[in-house]
């Protein structure tokens, strides 16, 4: 596991389980059987950091975000 | 709220009593009187309250110096979090946790009805430490009166330059953990919320907040007192000091007692009379803790070093004694269902995956069609996941179960318990009760 970088981050207080993020980006997001994100823990590869900010912009629930690790 | 709860003291401390360190007991010693002690009688055994003239980082140094950790199951660096709240902006706030929402669990009810003073003690020593000025017990129900009158005592006895205040706790599970104590204070409500922020950086109403087991604030007050070097003389050079422990299920006398970190499980349980039948396991910690066999868990040092190769930790100091002819099983899944009643509500994987678990581990244990397979996926997926500790911490304790009730998961599947029906070891608060305390 990567330990300096950029990570996605679920608030699962926030989170309904509307599920977006896992269709914008099904390389990090998957669902669990209940339909909630389980995100790879991680860094973000460089490639994928678009993708990352944009299933972060399209949560409804403000409840992705992504961090930036030290 | 009383429920299941033992209050039982343990016996008072005798040098030949089987099973007592040397240098102990530290926090609970042997009284004539009952009731809680006094402020004058706490005085004359321990001395006057540590002195606070000593600079910030001095004291902190003191702390990091004697290895005290937190006493409320987490085990986080005592001085780390002082520093942390002594660092950050804004006058900060002292939160003493005596919530202790953990059904058999009654070390700090114990602590808090025999020696509030040396809780008070360090609530008022780790308020100066981060330049506090205010510091809020927040308490059992079953103790408040004592500790609302312990503070009356001081206030009277201008012992304090800080603010004591008692609050009483919400009677839940998770009403205990750290934010959920904070937002309990400020809003009424006894919910974890979201990190970030941390509370050591905003807390209740936006101020740095320090929230600190009971227990912890006991052994503050006395590594205030007497220094490092003191404190670890008992312990293990790794995990120093003393804690309070809960022992109950099938010993002979219930009760809370006081060890050495590093104590054997097989000592603990003489200090609560030894096992009065035979013992098939213990839970360790706590109920998000790990049942761990008899045998290695009587051998092992109750540390984290010396549990890690069970996969548990001292957790909050309970033990219990599983007897054979109850089901590890059955005990699992009743306290999977109240772990799963007691979600608050507010986090999806934790809402459906622990009510999904606890509903298949209880299938499990009833002998009715059950997948296990299945079982270990969800507590895979809800591992880990959550804005607090409560599903992994339940996901721990289910996940031991399976392991050593291995054998017993292929007899349950194929209809046969070794238990019996209707005893129970590990007690959970009634509906009625929960209803009354999420209410209250």
């Amino acid at each position: 596991m990567t330990r300096f970088g950029t990570r996605l981050r679920v608030d699962f207080i926030a989170c309904g389980g509307r599920g977006l993020c896992a269709e914008v980006l099904p390389e990090l997001i998957e669902l669990d059987d209940w339909g909630f994100p389980i995100v790879r823990a991680d860094a973000v590869a460089p490639e994928l950091l678009d993708q990352a900010a944009e299933a972060v912009r399209l949560c409804p629930l403000l409840a992705l975000r992504l961090e930036t690790l030290h | 709220m009383t429920s299941g709860v033992c209050l039982a003291l343990g016996d008072p401390a005798g040098p030949e009593r089987k099973g007592a360190s040397p240098g102990l007991p530290r926090l609970l010693p042997a009284r004539s009187a009952g009731g809680p002690a006094s402020l004058a009688e706490h005085l004359a055994r321990h001395g006057p309250a540590a002195r606070t003239d000593r600079s910030r980082p001095d004291l902190i140094g003191e702390v990091a110096a004697a290895g005290l950790t937190g006493r409320g199951g987490a085990s986080f660096p005592t001085a780390r979090k002082l520093a942390a709240v002594a660092a950050g902006r804004g006058e900060p706030l002292v939160i003493a946790n005596g919530t202790e929402g953990e059904p058999a669990s009654a070390k700090d009810k114990v602590l808090l009805a025999r020696e509030p003073h040396l809780v008070l003690d360090g609530a008022a020593l780790a308020a100066a430490i981060v330049g506090a000025s205010d510091a809020v017990v927040v308490t059992h129900r079953a103790v408040s009166e004592i500790v609302a009158a312990a503070v009356e005592e001081r206030r009277a006895a201008r012992q304090d330059r800080v603010r004591l205040r008692v609050a009483i706790a919400a009677g839940t599970f998770v009403g205990g953990e750290a934010s959920a104590v904070a937002n309990w204070l400020q809003h009424g409500v006894a919910k974890p919320t979201a990190t970030p922020p941390r509370l050591a950086e905003r807390g209740v109403r936006g101020a740095p907040t320090l929230v600190q087991n009971v227990e912890t604030l006991a052994h503050l007050a006395l590594i205030g007192r007497h220094g490092a070097s003191w404190f670890r003389a008992v312990g293990t050079p790794a995990e120093p000091g003393s804690m309070l422990v809960t022992v109950t299920g099938a010993v002979r006398r219930p009760g809370v007692h006081e060890i050495a970190i590093g104590t054997r499980g097989s000592e603990i349980l003489d200090l609560a009379g030894g096992p009065a039948e035979p013992v098939r396991a213990l839970l360790l910690g706590g109920y998000f803790g790990s049942w761990a066999p008899a045998e290695a868990a009587m051998a092992a040092p109750f540390s984290a070093a010396g549990l890690a190769h069970l996969a548990a930790s001292p957790g909050a100091g309970l033990v219990v004694a599983l007897p054979f002819g109850i089901c590890g099983l059955a005990e699992t899944a009743r306290v999977a269902r109240y772990l799963a009643a007691e979600s608050a509500g507010q986090c999806g994987p934790c809402v459906f995956g622990l009510g999904s678990i606890a509903a298949e581990l209880s299938a499990l244990a009833a002998g009715r069609p059950a997948d296990v397979r299945l079982l270990r996926r969800w507590l895979g997926q809800v591992d880990g996941r959550g804005g607090c500790g409560h599903p992994t911490g339940a996901v721990r304790l289910i996940r031991s179960a399976l392991a050593v009730f291995s054998d017993e998961v292929v007899q349950h599947a194929d209809g046969w318990c070794c238990g019996t029906a209707g005893q129970a070891v590990l007690p959970v608060p009634s509906a009625a009760a929960m209803l009354k305390a999420a209410r209250s």
